[in-house]
């Protein structure tokens, strides 16, 4: 979301990820109601994500830094929240068993499909809709242009400040419920998630090539499955599992760069490579 | 509602850049400028005259240095961020990317201007009365913007964005038109086209307006005063009846005597002439 409506690349999410885990993961242990402790998780996110808003609107730090500023602040405060680098939730009561129980089902792979299904769906039409209100208008002009904006009467920071707290409130819920239904939470699992994330948005828009907002989020969502399509075939075809990430990194450079490939066999004029 | 209301004052308004370094460059000397309701001036100066940087400034793009004021209606916005001025001021750029945004639609853009100077809410931006209130302002450029509601305004011409951006700026009718160059990346007959649609909405919402421009037949021709800036200072100014058979030879006559003396004022180049 912040990398493509506010062109804001944040690298928060590396730490906000494994915050939502974390801060779910503790909460369960100590006997909170499951569905409290991902609604924590959510707000834990949003919280990070002020930070690092905060941290480049009101100090004026670059955004790619404050992003890694605040991943490795967040390495420390999610070993904090969860005082050990790994605690399991197999035996306890996630979201997950609970949406068992009531359909009377077991947790088989069917109904976490299902349930994170249905959760991503209600997630896209509240962004579908936040995305063309009044605030969310002004939002994604500053990822465009921020001086229009400013121009326009609306502040670029609050809009930045909302669009990069929202993100990372989202991205702290994926981090949750990811732990919930994994069985466990440990502060390594958000490496690498920025480019996970990043190749999602690419795959999808290179296969879908949306216009219009709701085709940009369901090509998104269509990304990522297809992004674990491409893992789970690079899988299948005998690569180890440790060499996961090194497969997501490829897969982005090659996405990113077809572009310029193209242009440049077609003798197109290319910008210059963009420094930040 | 008097003829000589003052709609924006400027005093004391001084812009140093890179104060202390060799670089050091005084872009605004000490500017004073009273412009009146409904005056439509027009700034002609050369490269780094300061027109852009005095345009910055009373939009709120940066600060003055301290102790120079800027009042709209009466009212002290030196101190107010660029986002709040907007309420009091409308402004159209050189460049037709700035002024409007690509990838979102015509009716997103003007969506946005809409709200000037008001809070934004959770209500989707752009409903049916809406919509029909951007027919009715775009119908008068006579580009059929009004039949492309929904296309995204990257499709556009320069021309039409720029149009676009002009009517942005004054939808929502501000206080104070700035207008920027706004048709110096144009070719000349869209140029003239855009030139004409703003005459035509500056005189039909009573608009008080600045336009800066380098062109001196341009500023001769539209608006009821002409200023001339000169290394960050104001060597000319004149109103309606002192232009009025002005020729562009008289005005570069009079940039050559005020550039080439920094002390001339605009009574002697008049008496001259």
């Amino acid at each position: 979301m912040t990398f493509r409506v506010l062109a804001f690349p944040d690298l928060t999410v590396d730490g906000s990820f494994p915050l939502g885990g974390a801060v779910a993961a503790i909460l369960i242990i100590n006997g909170a109601n499951p569905w409290l402790a991902t609604l924590a998780a959510l707000g834990a996110g949003l919280c990070a994500g002020l930070g690092t808003s905060l941290l480049n609107t009101k100090l004026r730090i670059n955004a790619l830094l404050a992003g890694i500023l605040m991943m490795v602040a967040l390495y420390s405060i999610n070993l904090l929240i969860m005082g050990r680098a790994n605690i399991p939730l197999l035996r306890e009561t996630t979201v997950f068993k609970q949406v068992a129980q009531f359909f009377g089902v077991g947790t088989g792979v069917t109904l976490s499909l299902v349930f994170v299904l249905v959760l991503t769906c209600i997630v896209l039409a509240i962004l579908n809709w936040f995305l063309r209100t009044e605030i969310g208008l002004a939002l994604r002009a500053t990822g465009e242009n921020e001086q229009m904006v400013r121009s326009l009467g609306a502040d670029t920071n609050m809009t930045t400040i909302l669009g990069v707290a929202i993100s990372n409130g989202l991205v702290a819920l994926s981090g949750a419920l990811i732990a919930q239904n994994q069985g466990f939470c440990d502060v390594g699992m958000g490496i690498g998630m920025i480019v996970m994330g990043l190749a999602s948005v690419i795959i999808g828009e290179g296969i879908f090539r949306p216009r219009g907002i709701t085709a940009i989020l369901l090509a998104v969502v269509g990304g990522s499955f297809a992004y674990r399509l491409f893992v789970g075939v690079a899988l299948r075809l005998g690569l180890p599992p440790t060499n996961l990430k090194l497969i997501t990194a490829v897969l982005v450079i090659i996405a990113l760069a077809i572009p310029y490939i193209r242009k440049k066999i077609r003798h197109e004029w290319i910008p210059p490579a963009v420094r930040m | 509602m008097g003829e000589n209301r003052s709609l924006l004052q400027l005093s004391g308004i001084n812009k140093i850049f890179s104060r202390g370094t060799v670089d050091e460059i005084t872009a605004l000397d000490n500017i004073e400028l009273k412009v009146n309701a409904e005056d439509f001036i027009t700034i002609i100066g050369s490269n780094g005259a300061g027109k852009t940087t005095l345009l910055n400034v009373i939009a709120g793009v940066y600060p003055p240095e301290r102790g120079g004021e800027i009042i709209v209606n009466g009212r002290d916005i030196t101190n107010l961020s660029e986002h709040r001025r907007a309420q009091y001021i409308g402004r159209v750029f050189q460049d037709p990317h700035i002024g409007t945004a690509a990838k979102m639609t015509i009716e997103e853009n003007l969506a946005m201007a809409i709200l000037r100077g008001q809070r934004r809410g959770l209500n989707i931006a752009t409903n049916k009365q809406r919509r029909e209130l951007f027919c009715s302002v775009l119908a008068p450029l006579g580009l059929e913007l009004e039949k492309r509601l929904t296309a995204p305004v990257g499709t556009l011409s320069g021309g039409q964005r720029q149009a676009l951006a002009l009517v942005m700026a004054t939808m929502s009718k501000p206080s104070l038109l700035l207008l920027d160059e706004h048709i110096a990346t144009l070719d000349p007959r869209t140029a003239q086209i855009v030139l004409d649609l703003s005459e035509m909405i500056v005189q039909r919402e009573k608009m008080t307006t600045i336009m800066v421009t380098h062109n001196m037949e341009i500023a001769l021709r539209y608006g009821n005063r002409l200023v001339m800036m000169h290394k960050g200072r104001i060597v000319v100014d004149l109103d309606q009846k002192q232009r009025s058979n002005l020729t562009i030879n008289d005005l570069m006559v009079a940039f050559e005597r005020a550039s080439g003396e920094q002390f001339a004022d605009d009574s002697i180049l008049l008496r001259e002439k």
